[in-house]
């Protein structure tokens, strides 16, 4: 009885002993690829039967079902036992992501077996986002195909830097090591360019285990690892604790009035108590009070890790937001370049709105532009309107609200987005995002403490931008000075942005072909912002003749703050007047690029103001302008006193 | 120098992320509480996610009135210990058509009783989003299935049809009607349920560990005699041995093994050695090929 008693606690000490040397093993998250047939569920197979994964139960079961379903004739087939839907097992076909667990004496490991077929990729993608090396499989028999490129593309775009090449099936060619060599070098000359960092080439047989997890005998002149060996040993990127602080606020715990915790999970870097950091967006400064955990508060956590913060001062923080360490901030930004992977039918559009979700952010985005279409054959850039399934490319996109965010190359957390439809809500593309536009890098927004309605308050007044748009030679510029004049004259803080003017100075560098429009009506909409922040009444006097770019003036602007007045002459009658001689020079074929001659003018759809000139004088048109601004107040004031009550 | 996590640290971590996403994202959450092994570790990693707050969802218990009686006295004393709010449902249909497992089989039981009586709850109480503890590594068809996985209006799975999951980012959206099973414990193996049950000290219900009860073989498995409402067949004794399980459910179809492992080491140690998987003990999984595919897409969990 003794004796039994003292062997249950040696059994149980020996136990604890083993759990804790399964704790200290490391952990490899890969995925087998390629295309179909290629043989990745029955390399899957393979490693669960050789490193004793499967239970007697589940052999049973899969000699059964290889009978039925098989496609190995009398021998076990192993894919049956990843292919785990019906329609996979009579199709003999992989759909969709398998998720297997096993572990040697050296490595824990996580294998998602994805499918080869095209229109599966975003079910291959799903795999690849949460592996950190791929097994690109290649029939012996067939080499590198299209669909091979196109997973090894995907696996680069998605961050993975170890590849192994198994070039399987080599029973099928004899073994032979010209047919190994050939597709090592055809691997090799084409992934050059998708900065993989470590590419081992393995001739195996998954059917018959050779160099799976057993050296193969048929084989003298390979001299390298089996695939077990090299999965055991290769080293990949451990979350490095030292890099720049980023949480993601997922969750505000509020409990009661008394605590208030921003719970999320540490994306990279790590924090302590008393460490200082960044609310993103809004630029706030905290210190670290608390982190707080079920069994009692941590001194520091690490990348990785679910916690909850409590901060010192009563910043404004809720989900979407990030903290961060204050000398090394992410981008905070509205428009950014990335990678996207397309998974839907319905092919991207650029202009089409969609719902952009990062780890715990969310917002409206639409594609501004699609730079290019990435041919997954020679990874030419191609250009192109819209991006179909499964395709790859590189878009720009403009979320409706700021977010924060760093390149995925910096930070695979951080720097990654999913896009879903709006009216399925299913997601139908994933990106990589590559850098902020618009220059606005390494530009953080500074916390003010005067705000903009303190400034308006000071000078007793509603700012406003007004912006005037029509043909050249229409009366813009007329009607506006001698608004401001009288603006002025009122006791009025005001400010003309006249086009002219401002291509003189900040714009002198700018032509007029439709990216220079562009990007003149930007930098004139970003300077009136500033303007009305400071509480002026800006007069913007520009032929602006884009309604994209007119609407993203609007959009920069507060709300109720953009007034646009649309300037409205006949083209006849501006040509007639043609104040500067230009209109005779642009239809004489002198000056090209000229609004409304040989570049487009898009009139207003619904302007604020809408001033027909034909007939009228300019102090009548100012007077319609006056009008429109004092009822505005009038209204604003009702609305001030009656909603305070 | 930061100490490097461990793998439970991450299991955990990735755990008690997806339970904030569900909070912070769904009107109406629940978690299906089955008050199994699993269900043990998923209500600890709930307290734990949402410390020092409790948990913002009920648990829900759908109950088949089949179930072993140890299991409802620790059910109702976990949610009085710790201050759940505990929903238990029974399918009233069922009930007054007296479905059994011994008169209508594992099949019609656990049809009506667990995935209609899931059904009525859901719809019940409309809930859009449900925590369950499945894991990948029991079965292949669950090896298939998304952390965040969709359902429609009618409660099904479209296993052909899921949508893509990236990195951690989870599309949480769902239409009037829709909902998500959530699984935070999908890349959990059984090892590491038993591994981190042992580190935190949670408490599971004593049927797992080895205990002399009385028990019937019975078709191949040996059923505890739970109540009288289990009538012998001729031929049947009831007898005594040192038996525990591997996995509870309904007791009628839920099969002992005969261990004397009555320690956490000692399961772990049992596990270890085992060369059969845990659903094995499950007569519901081996009723016909794919079936626990099939009950998925009907709405089983």
């Amino acid at each position: 009885m003794r004796h039994a008693m003292a062997t249950k606690i040696e059994a149980a000490e020996s136990v604890r002993e083993y759990l804790a040397g399964q704790e200290q093993k490391s952990l490899l998250r890969f995925l087998t690829c390629g295309s179909v047939d290629d043989g990745k569920s029955t390399l899957i197979g393979r490693l669960l039967s050789d490193t004793k994964q499967i239970f007697e139960d589940q052999l049973a079961a899969l000699e059964r079902d290889s009978r039925k379903h098989g496609t190995t004739g009398e021998d076990v087939d192993f894919a049956l036992l990843v292919d785990g839907l019906e329609a996979e097992r009579e199709q003999g076909i992989t759909i969709d992501v398998a998720y297997r667990f096993f572990a040697t004496p050296k490595r824990k490991f996580i294998v998602a077996d994805t499918p080869g077929h095209e229109q599966y990729t975003r079910n291959m993608a799903t795999g690849a986002s949460t592996a950190d090396l791929a097994i690109v499989l290649v029939d012996a028999r067939q080499g590198v195909l299209r669909q091979t490129r196109r997973h090894s593309i995907i696996a680069s775009l998605l961050g993975i830097r170890n590849i192994v090449v198994a070039i399987n099936k080599i029973d099928l060619v004899g073994f032979d090591q010209g047919v190994f060599d050939r597709i090592t070098a055809e691997y090799a000359s084409f992934a050059e360019s998708l900065g993989f960092r470590s590419i081992v080439p393995i001739p195996m047989s998954a059917r018959f285990g050779d160099n799976v997890t057993r050296r193969s005998d048929k084989m003298g002149w390979y001299s390298g690892p089996t695939l077990i060996e090299h999965l055991e040993t290769v080293v990949v990127e451990e979350e490095a604790t030292d890099r720049p602080f980023r949480f993601p606020v997922q969750y505000v715990n509020r409990p009661n009035l008394d605590f208030r915790g921003f719970a999320g999970t540490i994306a990279s870097g790590s924090i302590s108590q008393g460490d200082e950091i960044v609310v993103a967006k809004s630029g706030k400064p905290s210190t670290v009070k608390r982190i707080v955990a079920h069994g009692g508060d941590l001194r520091s956590a690490v990348a990785g890790q679910a916690i909850t913060l409590v901060l010192e001062d009563e910043v404004e923080v809720s989900r979407g937001n990030l903290l961060v360490s204050p000398d090394a901030r992410p981008d905070v930004a509205d428009q950014f370049a990335a990678n996207v992977v397309w998974f839907d039918e319905q092919a991207l559009l650029p202009g089409r709105s969609y719902i952009l979700r990062t780890e715990t952010d969310q917002a409206s985005a639409t594609v501004t532009e699609l730079k290019y279409r990435i041919n997954v054959n020679d990874f030419a850039h191609e250009a192109a309107k819209s991006l179909e399934m499964n395709e790859v490319g590189v878009c720009n996109i403009s979320t409706q609200s700021p977010i924060a965010f760093d390149s995925f190359a910096e930070n695979r957390t951080t720097g990654a987005f999913i896009l879903i439809d709006r009216i399925s809500n299913a997601t139908v593309g994933a990106g990589m995002i590559l850098h902020p536009l618009r220059r606005s890098e390494n530009i953080h927004w500074q916390s003010l403490d005067v705000t903009r309605h303190a400034r308006a308050d000071l000078k007793n007044q509603r700012p406003a931008v007004l912006w005037f748009t029509g043909l050249s030679g229409s009366g813009k510029s007329t009607v506006a000075n001698m608004l401001e004049k009288k603006l002025h004259a009122a006791g009025r803080h005001t400010y003309i942005l006249d086009g002219d003017n401002v291509r003189h100075g900040l714009n002198r560098d700018l032509g007029f072909t439709d990216e220079d429009r562009v990007e003149n009506i930007r930098r004139v909409a970003e300077v009136a912002k500033l303007m009305a922040d400071a509480g002026l009444i800006v007069i913007v006097s520009f032929i602006s003749p884009f309604r994209a770019e007119r609407r993203m003036a609007r959009e920069l602007m507060g709300q109720g703050e953009f007034v646009e007045v649309f300037v409205d002459t006949p083209f006849e009658e501006c040509a007639k007047r043609d104040p500067k001689g230009l209109y005779a020079r642009a239809l004489a074929g002198a000056i090209k690029n000229f609004t409304g001659v040989d570049s487009p003018y898009e009139t207003p759809e619904n302007p604020e103001i809408h001033l027909q000139t034909l007939g009228k004088t300019p102090e009548e048109m100012v007077e319609t302008v006056e009008h429109w601004l004092n009822e505005r107040d009038l209204a604003e004031h009702q609305y001030d006193d009656g909603g305070g009550i | 120098m930061l100490a490097r996590l461990t793998h439970l640290d991450r299991l955990e971590a990735e755990a008690i992320h997806i339970f904030r996403e569900v909070a912070a994202t769904f009107t109406k959450p629940v978690m299906l509480y089955s008050v199994g092994k699993d269900s043990s570790v998923l209500l600890h990693l709930a307290m734990k996610a949402f410390y020092p707050a409790k948990p913002p969802f009920p648990f829900l218990h759908v109950d088949t009135t089949w179930k072993f009686r140890e299991m409802i006295e620790f059910r109702d004393a976990m949610a009085r210990e710790l201050g759940f709010d505990l929903l238990v449902h029974v399918n009233p249909d069922g009930v007054r058509d007296n479905i059994n497992p011994f008169d209508h089989g594992s099949n019609t039981h656990t049809h009506v009783m667990k995935t209609v009586g899931l059904r009525q709850a859901l719809d019940k109480y409309g809930f859009d989003a449900a925590f369950g503890g499945a894991r990948r590594d029991e079965e292949k068809s669950r090896a298939k299935e998304r952390i965040f996985s969709f359902r429609n209006a009618q409660h099904a799975w479209d296993p052909k049809n899921q949508r893509p999951e990236m990195w951690k980012i989870f599309n949480t959206r769902v239409a009037q009607g829709e909902s998500i099973r959530v699984f935070p414990l999908s890349n959990w193996t059984e090892l590491d349920i038993w591994q981190y049950i042992l580190q935190e000290n949670i408490p599971i219900v004593p049927l797992y560990f080895a205990k002399h009860r009385p028990v019937v073989e019975r078709d191949g498995m040996l059923i505890l005699r739970d109540d009288d409402r289990m009538k012998l067949r001729p031929g049947e004794v009831v007898e005594n041995k040192l038996v525990r399980f591997r996995t509870l459910g309904c007791y009628p179809l839920t099969g002992a093994i005969e261990s004397d492992a009555d320690s956490l080491e000692g399961i772990v140690s049992e596990m270890l050695t085992a060369r059969t998987s845990e659903r094995q003990g499950r007569l519901i999984d081996r009723d016909e090929a794919g079936s626990m595919e099939k009950k998925k897409r009907e709405g089983y969990f």
